[in-house]
């Protein structure tokens, strides 16, 4: 019985020991005995847990070096006071949890962030809420990170005062979902990162882009809400992008665009609304895609397509009640237009089956005009400008030929 | 009584009238007698404002009716060519009148009855003959009894036994004491109407008085004959 | 009060002519058209305020002036009477234009009701609409008062005047307009042409009704000085008060000549 007994209390006290070692929970609390995140790292080893207690911690620099938990209970304020970095993740495996992080430095030399982190793998940062840094979560050649439902807002004045909200430079296979960004240079910003899927974000009253997107193939941005943004979208230089079911809206300016394409091929375009914005969609030296089932809805100019772009195909779009549907800068067009739906229209379906049985040209002439005379903008809606319209879509003389939808539809597609 | 002082009026390089000058006293008739184009409308149309003089003024009962419009409470018009809202009919047109001045009086059924105007009653105003336009013009410059009354030419599209009928108004109107201002081609008519004469050329008052006094002077039996005479010396 | 008697009388000829109703009938039939087939989007809504800005002008234009004429007789009428020019003016005035706006306001208003739009569509293009038509109506018809009261005694001329009047503010102004853009495209004209756009009323209305159905293609304008003025209030304020002194010049010069015209 003793012999068990004894044997009982050595299992017990080995798996005790186990559990220490490999899931050791440490608090952090800014009255405890452990008061600073710094100390915390410094006392914890790999995979522990670091659980912080409501309270603020004025705290720059803190470099998570060994794979750790962090998670905030309450409360939990970290602020850098513009002092540097707020938090430096340099190691594998960091789980970053339910804090908010607040001033990291403004610099012109150094690109200072709430949360930075380099040459990592595994992170993940959830339900962070980062103000007022100047970078918010700033990735450096990491992969396989999870960056979800945070809250980034900064109210930096100008481009130069303020850094991007979440910016990913050489990662690989990120995941960033949920996210609200406010207030920033650009909202999100890609550069040479190769399968990151975007999904559920809103990026809004960003000073720049809403996202600048760059040399970054294979990815797929679904179901994110860009609103009001300085420059609208920037997607460039990259192949193979999904944007798909995206909402662009309320982008004005004269080059503020619900997207900009530029460089960008065999690429889908489906799904997505624009709404609003001075120009829907601006494609520039942009090929073999395909654009389709998009909604353009009350934009000054719902697609700005210019010549060097071919080889796209827009299919199953609504265009309604946008001040211009199509404008282009040449009379040459290799670009595909069928079945979309266009509030313009003005033809008829004697047959019944659903499509006009005269093609739409969905360039004015006025779009021609007001490109080269911007001024002559004041007249939209003029019935001059009517009358001109209309002798230019009897006899087309200076708009492209070839750039006409053949099939029509009547109505809108759902 | 009705004073006129140096009335002018141009109309662009045409004078009308050119220093006028009247007095039309209360409770009297006078008629305005001249060639046509003379200028006897123009002086009734300024009397009621209807055109604005270019000089001179207007005084009634001693006050001046530049911009003001009251004054015409107390007068009563029946313009040579009556025009009126096609659309209407005439009881529209008497009901409407009556809301515009506001003091109804019992004549307007004396009078309707008077020139047998009760069946013309729910027709509308362009349907109407040139003389029941006239009847209805009659029943409206004396429905309210104004002191004042001005007839120009009245009895142009009456037929005789209207005008004969007219005229007995008229009569009773002046014995009742009121102030008459008419003009008319006819001499006989204003010889029967009128005590006082105006003898308007060329926007120029030729003679103003009492018209026995005419006859006297130009020793002549009838005022036609005098009339004559006189625009006989005035082209001469 | 005399103006309302005045009113009254005038509103019960002019129904009597049915005209009136049949123009009513026009917007009733084009704003049911464009909501019908143009769904209960802003399209239907920019589609009506497109077809306004062409047909209150010329209408308000030509039929106030045609109205003064065959007015003349109740006019004469009532100036002998003791009326004060001014009341009768208004009189006149109300009795034409207020018909127009309700005839404008109904024919508009009621597909509106009846096929929910009022519900859906913004409460400011609504209201845009409805109240533009009836600042246009005033207006134009009171330029046509003007022209008939210059050429009171030549209706040819007061007629001819109206709708050459109509085809220069509509079409041709802008042809202008259009031509010194290309020729001086060059030089800064943005301010000039602002300004030349606002001293036409029709230009005038078709700016205000822009600036709520497209303002996002003129903040894609490249100039400071369009986003300048239409990004902010200061668009709406300026159109809004060019609107009102082109609204009120044409009835205080129609009100000056009624005054001192010979009868």
């Amino acid at each position: 019985m003793r012999a068990f007994l004894n044997i009982a209390a050595l299992i017990l006290w080995m798996v005790s020991q186990v559990q220490l070692v490999s899931a050791r929970q440490l608090t952090v609390a800014p009255n405890g005995p452990v008061s600073s995140v710094k100390e915390g790292i410094a006392l914890a080893s790999s995979g522990d847990t670091l659980v912080l207690k409501e309270g603020h911690y004025d705290e720059y620099d803190i470099t998570v070096d060994k794979p750790l938990t962090i998670i905030g209970e309450g409360q939990v304020v970290i602020d850098g006071n513009r002092k540097g970095f707020v938090l430096v993740i340099t190691a594998d495996d960091v789980t970053v949890k339910n804090i908010e992080v607040r001033h990291a430095s403004t610099s012109f030399m150094e690109d200072y962030a709430g949360i930075l982190v380099e040459n990592t793998n595994n992170t993940v940062i959830e339900n962070v809420t980062l103000t007022d840094n100047f970078f918010g979560i700033y990735l450096a050649k990491s992969s396989n990170a999870l960056i979800k439902d945070n809250h980034i807002t900064a109210s930096g004045g100008r481009e130069t005062s303020s850094g991007n909200g979440i910016h990913l430079w050489y990662s690989k296979d990120i995941d960033i979902q949920g996210n609200y960004v406010e207030g920033h240079r650009d909202g999100l910003y890609f550069e040479f990162v190769e399968g990151a899927t975007i999904s559920g974000n809103v990026s809004e009253h960003n000073i720049r882009y809403g996202i600048h997107f760059m040399y970054s193939d294979n990815c797929r941005y679904e179901g994110n809400t860009f609103r009001d943004n300085g420059g609208g979208v920037a997607v460039m230089y990259t192949q193979n992008v999904e944007i798909i079911n995206n909402r662009f809206e309320d982008n004005w300016g004269s080059s503020a665009y619900g997207m900009l394409l530029k460089e960008i091929n065999r690429s889908q375009i489906e799904g997505n609304e624009f709404v609003n914005n001075s120009v829907g969609l601006y494609i520039e030296a942009t090929s073999r895609n395909s654009i389709k089932k998009n909604s353009f809805r009350q934009n000054g100019w719902a697609i700005k397509l210019m010549a060097n772009s071919t080889d796209n195909r827009f299919t199953e779009n609504n265009f309604i009640a946008n001040s211009f549907e199509i404008s282009t800068n040449s009379r040459q067009n290799y670009n595909a237009f069928d079945n979309n739906y266009w509030s313009q229209y003005e033809g008829y379906d004697l047959d019944k089956d659903g499509i006009g049985d005269v093609p739409h040209r969905p360039v004015r002439l006025f779009s021609i005009i007001v490109e080269k005379h911007p001024p002559s903008l004041l007249l939209l809606r003029s019935l001059l400008i009517d009358i001109l319209d209309a002798a230019e879509k009897f006899m087309p003389v200076l708009t492209p030929e070839t750039l006409i939808d053949s099939q029509p539809k009547m109505t809108k597609i759902l | 009584m009705i004073t006129i002082k140096g009335l002018r009026k141009d109309f662009g390089p045409r004078t009308v009238l050119d220093n006028i000058h009247l007095e039309l006293p209360s409770g009297r008739a006078t008629g305005i007698v001249g060639p046509n184009g003379s200028g006897k409308t123009t002086t009734i149309k300024a009397l009621l404002g209807l055109v604005k003089p270019t000089e001179g003024a207007i005084y009634i009962d001693g006050e001046s009716v530049q911009g003001q419009w009251q004054y015409r409470q107390n007068i009563g018009y029946m313009p040579q060519t009556a025009r009126y809202p096609e659309n209407m009919s005439v009881n529209e047109l008497f009901e409407f009148i009556s809301e515009v001045r506001g003091n109804p009086t019992d004549n307007k059924a004396k009078l309707i009855e008077y020139f047998d105007l009760e069946p013309e009653l729910d027709k509308r105003m362009r349907t109407l003959s040139g003389g029941t336009r006239q009847k209805v013009g009659a029943v409206l410059a004396m429905m309210f009894d104004p002191r004042i009354l001005i007839f120009d030419e009245p009895t142009a599209g009456l037929d005789p036994r209207a005008s004969v009928q007219f005229k007995k108004l008229v009569h009773r109107e002046k014995e009742a004491g009121k102030t008459i201002l008419l003009t008319s081609h006819i001499m006989s008519e204003i010889e029967e109407l009128a005590d006082y004469l105006i003898f308007i050329v060329e926007g120029r008052i030729r003679y103003h008085g009492p018209m026995k006094e005419l006859i006297e002077k130009q020793k002549e039996q009838r005022l036609e004959e005098a009339v004559a005479k006189m625009m006989e010396e005035v082209t001469a | 009060m005399k103006t309302l008697t005045i009113l009254k009388y005038q509103w019960k000829d002019l129904f009597r002519g049915k005209w009136i109703i049949g123009y009513g009938l026009i917007y009733l039939l084009v704003a049911d058209a464009m909501i019908r087939f143009g769904g209960t989007g802003p399209k239907a809504m920019l589609s009506i305020a497109n077809v306004m800005l062409l047909l209150i002008p010329l209408v308000g234009m030509i039929y106030g002036a045609l109205y003064l004429y065959q007015s003349r007789e109740f006019t004469e009428l009532l100036l002998a009477q003791p009326l004060n020019r001014r009341t009768l003016f208004w009189g006149l005035f109300g009795g034409v234009a207020m018909p127009l706006a309700l005839a404008f306001s109904l024919g508009v208003g009621l597909p509106m009701l009846y096929s929910g739009i009022i519900a859906t569509s913004p409460i400011v293009s609504v209201l845009l609409v409805l109240v533009l038509g009836n600042v246009l109506t005033l207006l134009f018809t009171g330029l046509g008062f003007w022209l008939a009261l210059a050429f009171f005694n030549d209706r040819i001329k007061g007629l001819g005047f109206a709708l050459v009047s109509w085809l220069f503010l509509a079409i041709l102004y802008d042809g202008l307009v259009l031509l010194t853009i290309v020729t001086f495209g060059d030089y800064p004209i943005e301010k000039p042409m602002l300004a030349l756009a606002l001293i036409n009323p029709i230009d005038l209305a078709r700016i205000t009704v822009l600036l709520n159905f497209d303002v996002s293609a003129l903040m894609g304008y490249t100039g400071a000085v369009f986003s300048r003025f239409f990004g902010s209030m200061l668009g709406m304020s300026v159109a809004a008060g060019c609107l009102m002194i082109w609204l009120g010049l044409p009835l205080w010069r129609s009100v000056q000549l009624f005054k001192k015209k010979d009868f």
